[in-house]
This record gives C-alpha cells, sequence and structure tokens, in this order.
C-alpha cells in the first residue's frame, strides 16, 4: 500500500482550498492540495462578476460597512444563515480584498471625477470623489444597499484564482494533479486521510493526514443544465456522507441564476444586471418593475429567477427550439462600456451564440448555478461529527447563505473561509498527533480496490452508468428544480431510489484499470444519486418557500415550523433514502430577527421569539447610551474571529469607524 | 438561431495513443456523429465517448472558453475545443490532435498542468514584495492608478491553454524556450510596481537565447492565442527593454 503523509490535506485546488492551504503552510504545517486538474482550471475562474468587501471607496459604495454588508446577506439568505458566520465573513471580506490587492489581483480602481453610468435604464453621471482615487472600486449586484462587489472586468474569478495559485507556488505548497479522493478513511470518530486514485496510472494511494479539508466546489452537475464547470459533481460533499456520521446541511437549497445562455447554459454576469442591463420578454417589454417595483432586476437572485419563470408561464417567453427563453438587453450600456468591463460576456455570446451583445439581445433563462448546501460545518470549519474533516467554500455547508445566496459573496466567501477556517485548521494540526492506525488506512484502501475490481469484473446485463447518470440529471430538471410541488418531489425521490438501487449493478465496456473515463464515471455516478437524493427528500419534506427553495403547494416562509437547518446523514450504505434531521435557528440569539426581505413579496408565518427578541433588541441598545456600533453589535451577538484577523477595517474618508 | 447545418453527418478523425495500455499504437481513429444546432466539439467529443468509446481521454473543465483545459489542435490549427462550434467548418470533416510540445497523457489529453507550474517556478509568477512588509490587512490598500490596474488586467487574461506554446517555431527547435505565455507573465510583473523585480534581474531570466533572444518572431503565438493577448508587442517590448539593459550593463 503506497502511503503519502502530511500534516494538512486539502481535497480541492480552488480559491477555498488554495486559500486554507496556504494558511497551513504559513503556519509550518505540511500542507498537499489533492485537484483532478491544475489549479488554476478550477471552477473558481468562472467567477465573473466579483466579490463583496465593504471597502465603501466608490462613491455608490460611500456609508457602506460590515454591518450593512451583514444585514444584506442575512436577507438575502431568507434568515436561513447562521448570522454568526455571517457576521465573521463580512469582518473579514475586506481583508480578504485588501490580501488579495498584495498578492497581485488587478482590482478595478476608482477614477476620481465624473464617469458616465447607466442605473435603471437612465443615463446618468456619477462624480467620484478626489480622496478615493486609486483605491478598489465596486460595482451594483443583486440584493445589495450599497455598491460593493469588487472586480477586475468580469474575470474576477480568473485574475483571484491566478493570485492565489501563484501565492501557493511561492509557499511551495505541492498541488498533486489528476488525483480522486474515494472515500475519506475515518474510524467513526476521527478523519484521518483519503484513499485517492491516480487517474492517469489508476493506482490507489492512501494519503494520511492530522486535517483533511473538503473543498470541492458545488453539485450543480446533478441537473442536467448548470452554468457548472463539469468537475462540479459534490463528490466532496459524498465523500463526508459516504462515512455514515458526517452530515450534510441544507442540500435541498440550490440556487437558479436568472441569466444562462440558451441553450449551453453558460453564465451571463450579474454584473450585465448591476451594470445597468435589463430583462425584456417577447414583446421588448421590461417587465421586472412590474413585479419588483423596488430592486426590479436587482432583486436576489432566487427572486429574479422565479419572476422570470412565472412570466415565461405567461406565455411571454420568446420561443426556440430549446423552450422559451428571455432576453438580457445590455445595448444600452455601449460599445466601451462593454468591451472593457464585459468582455467575457461578449466572448461567450460571439462564440457560442454567434452574436454582437452591443447590438443584439442575449437569449438567457434561469439555470442551476450554485449549492448553498454541502458538507455541515461549525464556526470553525469542523465537521460537527468527526474531528479533523473540515471543509470550506461551496463544498461547505459553513452557512453565511442560508436559502440564497447573492451575487458576489461567493468567491468572497470561498477566500473568507480559506483565511479563517484555515487558520482553525492549523490549530488543529498543532495539537493533534499523526496517530494513525496503518490497519484503518489499508481496511479503506482493500475495500474501494474490492468495488473498483467488481467495475472492472463486471459482467454484461447491468446497467450502464452514462443511462442513469442522464436519468438522475434529468429527474433533477423536471421535479427539483426552480418551482417545486409535493407530488413531483414524491415521485423524483422514488425514481431515484431506483436508479440508486440500478447502480449498485453496473456493467462496463470498458474495462481499463488504469485512465478510464467510463471507470471514473461509475465510481462518481451512485454518490452522485445519493447526494440527489438528499437535495430531493430534503426538499419534499421542507413544507414551506424560504429563499431558492420554492414550494408552489407551500408558498409561505413559515418560520414557526421551519426556521431550521436540514442535515442528511446517510446511515447504511444499503440504505436508499438519507436519515433527515433539523438543527434549530436560535431566534433569540439573531442580531436580525426574521423579517421581510423587502423583495420577493411572500407570506411569512413568524417565529413566536421573533417579537420578543426584536424588544429584547431594543432594550439592549437603549440599555447603551452613546455607544458607537461596534460595542451594540458585540452586546447584540458577540463572535469571535482568529486573531489575526481582529482589526477594525479602515475605509476612505471615515477610518477605523 | 441556425438550423441550416441540421442534419449533417460529421466524421471526427481523432488521434488515438493510451501509454498506460502496453502495446498501443499511435493511430486515428474515425467516428461518425450526426450534427445538432449550435454543437461545439465538447458536445461531440462527449457523445463520441458516450456512445462510440468508452476510452476516450479530453480534457474539459469550464466548457464556456474560461479555464484553457481544452486546447488542441482542430483541421490543424491549435484552438478551444469548447467553444468551437461546428458549424463553423464548411467540410463535415473535423480532424483532432493533441497539443504538441506538452506531455502525452492519453490521446487528446496532455500535461499543461506539470508544464505550467514549472514554467511558473522558473520565472517566479508572483509578485515579489522584496524588503518590504506584508502591509496590516485592516488598513487602507495602497493605491494604484485606475488605467494602469486596468493595462495589467489586459496582460492577466492568459489562460494557460497552452496553444501559444504549441504554435511556437522556436518552442518546437528548443525545448528551453520559454515561449509566449512566460513572456507575457513577465511583461505582467515587469508593468506592476507591486513586483519590485528590477530590469537587472529580469535579464538573468530571459536576456538570453532561452529567452526573448531566441523568438523567430513567427508570430503563431499572436495568431493562434484565444484571448487575443497583445504577443508581438510585449515580446517586441521585453526584447527592446533587455537591449538597453546588456547595454547598460557594459
Amino acid at each position: 500500500m503506497k502511503i503519502v503523509y502530511a500534516d494538512s490535506l486539502v481535497i480541492g485546488g480552488g480559491l477555498a482550498g488554495l486559500r486554507a492551504a496556504i494558511a497551513t503552510r504559513q503556519r509550518g504545517f505540511d500542507t498537499i492540495v489533492l485537484s483532478l486538474i491544475p489549479a488554476k482550471r478550477s471552477h473558481s475562474s468562472a467567477a465573473q462578476g466579483g466579490m463583496q468587501a465593504s471597502l465603501a471607496a466608490a462613491i455608490k459604495g460611500e456609508g457602506d460597512n460590515e454591518d450593512v454588508h451583514f444585514a444584506d446577506t442575512v436577507r438575502g439568505s431568507d434568515w436561513g444563515c447562521d448570522q454568526t458566520v455571517a457576521r465573521m465573513f463580512v469582518n473579514t471580506a475586506p481583508k480578504a480584498a485588501r490580501e488579495l490587492a498584495m498578492w497581485g489581483v488587478p482590482w478595478s480602481r476608482v477614477k476620481k471625477g465624473p464617469r458616465q453610468a447607466v442605473i435603471n435604464a437612465e443615463r446618468v453621471t456619477i462624480v467620484e470623489k478626489d480622496d478615493a482615487h486609486g483605491y478598489i472600486t465596486g460595482r451594483d449586484f443583486g440584493g445589495t444597499k450599497k455598491w460593493r462587489t469588487c472586480y477586475t472586468a468580469d474575470g474576477t474569478g480568473h485574475t483571484m484564482l491566478y493570485a492565489m495559485d501563484n501565492k501557493t507556488i511561492e509557499c511551495g505548497i505541492p498541488v498533486h494533479e489528476r488525483k480522486e479522493a474515494l472515500a475519506l478513511i475515518h474510524d467513526g470518530h476521527t478523519c484521518y486521510g483519503a484513499v485517492v486514485r491516480d487517474l492517469i496510472t489508476g493506482e490507489l494511494i492512501a494519503y494520511l493526514a492530522k486535517a483533511t479539508t473538503i473543498a470541492t466546489g458545488g453539485y450543480g452537475r446533478l441537473y442536467a443544465i448548470t452554468t457548472n464547470a463539469v468537475v462540479s459533481d459534490g463528490i466532496g460533499c459524498a465523500l463526508a456522507l459516504e462515512t455514515g456520521v458526517a452530515p450534510l446541511g441544507n442540500m435541498e437549497a440550490v440556487q437558479f441564476h436568472p441569466t444562462a445562455i440558451v441553450p449551453a447554459g453558460i453564465l451571463t454576469t450579474e454584473g450585465c444586471r448591476g451594470d445597468g442591463g435589463l430583462l425584456k420578454d417577447v414583446d421588448g417589454y421590461r417587465f421586472m418593475p412590474d413585479y419588483e417595483p423596488e430592486k426590479k432586476e436587482l432583486a436576489s437572485r432566487d427572486v429574479v429567477s422565479r419572476r422570470m419563470t412565472e412570466h415565461m408561464r405567461k406565455g411571454k417567453g420568446v420561443p426556440s427550439p430549446y423552450g422559451p427563453h428571455l432576453w438580457l438587453d445590455i445595448t444600452l450600456l455601449g460599445k466601451e462600456h462593454i468591451d472593457k468591463n464585459l468582455r467575457e460576456v461578449k466572448e461567450i455570446c460571439q462564440y457560442f451564440l454567434g452574436i454582437d451583445p452591443v447590438k443584439d439581445y442575449i437569449p438567457v433563462r434561469p439555470t442551476q448555478h450554485y449549492s448553498m448546501g454541502g458538507v455541515r460545518t461549525q464556526l470553525n470549519g469542523e465537521s460537527p461529527a468527526l474531528r479533523g474533516l473540515f471543509a470550506v467554500g461551496e463544498a461547505s455547508c459553513w452557512d453565511m447563505h442560508g436559502f440564497n445566496r447573492l451575487g458576489g459573496n461567493s468567491v468572497a466567501e470561498t477566500v473568507v473561509a480559506g483565511m479563517i477556517v484555515g487558520e482553525y485548521i492549523a490549530d488543529y494540526c498543532e495539537s493533534a498527533a499523526l496517530d494513525i492506525p496503518t490497519s484503518v488506512a489499508r481496511s479503506f484502501v482493500d475495500r474501494e480496490n474490492a468495488r473498483i475490481n467488481e467495475l472492472i469484473g463486471s459482467r454484461a446485463g447491468g446497467n450502464d452508468i452514462y443511462d442513469l447518470k442522464n436519468a438522475m440529471q434529468e429527474i433533477m430538471m423536471d421535479k427539483v428544480g426552480i418551482f417545486r410541488n409535493g407530488p413531483d418531489l414524491q415521485k423524483a425521490v422514488e425514481q431515484l431510489k431506483v436508479l440508486l438501487v440500478r447502480s449498485r449493478n453496473i456493467s462496463m465496456r470498458n474495462k481499463t484499470r488504469s485512465s478510464n473515463p467510463e471507470l471514473v464515471e461509475a465510481i462518481r455516478v451512485p454518490k452522485m444519486i445519493k447526494l440527489a437524493l438528499c437535495v430531493a427528500y430534503g426538499a419534499l419534506q421542507r413544507t414551506e418557500s424560504r429563499g431558492a427553495h420554492s414550494r408552489e403547494d407551500h408558498p409561505e416562509r413559515n418560520d414557526r415550523d421551519w426556521l431550521n437547518r436540514t442535515l442528511a446523514y446517510w446511515k447504511n450504505e444499503k440504505d436508499e433514502l438519507p436519515a433527515l434531521e433539523y438543527e434549530p435557528l436560535d431566534v433569540m440569539r439573531m442580531e436580525i430577527p426574521p423579517g421581510s426581505r423587502g423583495y420577493g413579496a411572500a407570506k411569512i408565518i413568524p417565529h413566536p421569539d421573533s417579537e420578543k427578541r426584536t424588544q429584547e433588541i431594543e432594550e439592549i441598545t437603549k440599555s447603551l447610551p452613546g455607544a458607537n456600533r461596534f460595542q451594540i453589535q458585540k452586546a447584540l451577538m458577540p463572535y469571535e474571529v482568529p486573531e489575526k484577523y481582529k482589526g477594525k477595517n479602515e475605509r476612505v474618508g471615515v477610518g477605523h469607524e | 438561431m441556425s438550423t441550416k447545418n441540421r442534419g449533417r453527418t460529421l466524421k471526427f478523425h481523432i488521434f488515438r495513443y493510451n501509454p498506460q495500455v502496453e502495446g498501443d499504437r499511435p493511430r486515428m481513429q474515425a467516428f461518425e456523429v450526426e450534427e445538432i444546432p449550435q454543437m461545439t466539439i465538447f458536445i461531440a467529443l462527449n457523445q463520441i465517448r458516450e456512445k462510440l468509446d468508452r476510452s476516450l481521454q479530453f480534457d474539459f473543465v469550464c466548457r464556456a472558453g474560461i479555464c484553457g483545459s481544452c486546447a488542441m489542435i482542430i483541421n490543424g490549427r491549435p484552438n478551444l475545443a469548447c467553444r468551437t462550434l461546428t458549424s463553423t467548418f464548411k467540410k463535415p470533416q473535423i480532424t483532432l490532435m493533441p497539443l504538441p510540445a506538452f506531455e502525452l497523457i492519453g490521446d487528446l489529453s496532455v500535461d499543461t498542468g506539470k508544464f505550467n507550474r514549472a514554467l511558473s517556478e522558473r520565472i517566479g509568477t508572483w509578485v515579489h514584495i522584496g524588503k518590504a512588509q506584508p502591509k496590516d490587512l485592516s488598513r487602507l490598500e495602497e493605491t494604484m492608478e485606475p488605467d494602469l490596474a486596468d493595462e495589467i488586467y489586459e496582460l492577466d487574461r492568459c489562460i494557460e491553454c497552452g496553444c501559444c506554446i504549441s504554435a511556437c517555431g522556436t518552442k518546437r527547435m528548443r525545448s528551453d524556450f520559454l515561449g509566449a505565455m512566460g513572456f507575457m507573465k513577465i511583461a505582467r510583473f515587469e508593468l506592476d510596481p507591486r513586483d519590485k523585480r528590477t530590469d537587472a534581474e529580469w535579464y538573468e531570466v530571459i536576456g538570453n537565447d532561452e529567452g526573448v533572444f531566441g523568438c523567430m518572431s513567427l508570430m503563431g503565438c499572436e495568431d493562434f492565442c484565444p484571448k487575443d493577448l497583445p504577443h508581438q508587442t510585449k515580446i517586441a517590448y521585453l526584447r527592446r527593454k533587455m537591449i538597453g539593459t546588456a547595454l547598460a550593463k557594459k
């Protein structure tokens, strides 16, 4: 048995994984990153529009701070997030943007004086402050009160990932490419690493480590049409699930992005609308103000996606061979702006649609985009059930997004979680001994080897893995999409159960043990079907509508019965359904008790504690006359971050206020 | 939406060789695929793998022209396969070869990762802050002229796909030649005021035949860069700068 040892093993080489790896390496721990692909090719690179950080240098960001960013994030989550985590996040996001500036990200900067912009379909002149000249600027995004999204044109994920991977290389962190983790090595209490398959030679290797971190991104590929990269198949989440002890959180919380192109499903950034782009229907009519008079095209993503779907159901979609779609109109932004700030969008339109968005409308439709759910963690990023198992970024349910993530908060989370959780992983490495019985590792390697032998030796007459995958993706599209209802979800669960059973009897055409794309699918797809069941079954059980989870048969947000987080366990390998448990969110500890989001008008069944907590907050605030915002915040909901990130953030013109 | 090509049968001629399988020999293999509207080579290759040959190796990640995984030689020219529509070929014959100048993994898959990491380590593709101390993250960041930030971004758009390397005549003759990807990265960090490396230090890296003086100016890099990066201008710029540095040294 080949064994590789490390202090810190990070599975996944996107922004979150790399930043966590840098944290443990900088604290002196032997760190290895595993990746399916070269790290710079990770799906983080596809983030276009930007990262939210309340730097407040741009004039339209004036008055922004952690408190405003916090409130936007909580509202965006439809009160489903962990508010403590959201606080840890908003405190650290400005530091993350500034750290990346030091590491080379060429953030777009404030240019003093007047400039033209498009706001609510009007050309307006914005005058930037002299003293803000040269500081990092921000653009408008959905669901935010201020222009807070830092960017480099519409290639933000690319520049962030390149800076991060370059830092990784500077730190001398090895990235073991074309390696796939098949199972976590654990004893039911502690995680000791992973069984890993070399995708070229087929060799199985035991990677043993004090701390194992899952940073494998989201599970968009459970759906037939998604903006996600082909590697976003949720396998990291499945690794945790298959331990039988580590829970996944809120797997039913799946985001649909309003503007992916039709039919390819490739993203066009929210920056299109943030910069002034409009949504139009078959008649060329701008319909969003009718539905959302306040935020219009810039309500949160879940709301805009639902409104678009509603409008298409009224017959206002544009017919196409691939079903109806709507138009995204950015022609009003002008050639100069598009060439400079939306050039990836322009390229995508040219290559995949053969159109020029300077002159032509872009055909778009809401498309699966983001996974709010993932490996459930505590505040320190560690699994509540397995010591030494951590998760960061989209793969995790650290839970700053609740049931809907705001645009720009995803790449921001990757880096911030990498910074914060990375320190906690290093703390764990400091305290833990690398004390792993090789017999445990052996048994896991043997088990995975036996599974592969079974697949390679499979006889004809079994199921085809591609058939199962296609069927799963269609079920998720048709029955677990933007609008959900009980009967369809029930059908989805039953059909997925059948697929799961069938996935236990696979026939392979290609029986090569080394590099073999079919074998890769045969290993992954049964894991993906388990995740699909977590999503569908969780959605079936959650009889309310919250954020991106929208039940036509239960349209109200039910704080009374459902202000909680779903935990999904897969207790026995032979089970056909996850076991669901629920973790309540404590209103009495919230800084902002549940209320209206201010967009996406929905009925709310209130939580009995909401009013009580609101009063309590008023009393606490009154009892602190003359206190500053930090003191009040601390009295309402104290939180901790690692020492090095505790400093108050400085802003242009207001200092460290 | 164009449907004029509906119904064509495309014939793909694909390079096959799996070095992992003992006794396997490089060869070309033909596959037929029914063309559908807006079909890309990404879609076609996945169909071939699913329906016709489960062993076919190729690399796609973002399938949106962003990540740089899928560069290959398409009818003789290096390009990103994911954003190449089959309808752009008048004749229904499409020949696919792996990128030359990179280690072959199998069929159309090459090891760009190993190459790119080595290149990064060779020229230090990160901001060298020199003797400066890392800044306190709660303090305001350093300012930068907005136009300069935009200019750096222009040079930072390389996706390391390898098209420039495989299109480079010099690289094919001289394996230690840095290549356009390396020059573009140097131009990017040389422009960045946060990087404190001096011209003399850059000269040590590229002031030789493996560096800018080896370039034969065939400009395959400029012709085939999928991101339209200004290779020609930047190589010329670095060359002038290095000549100046060399003369100043004497």
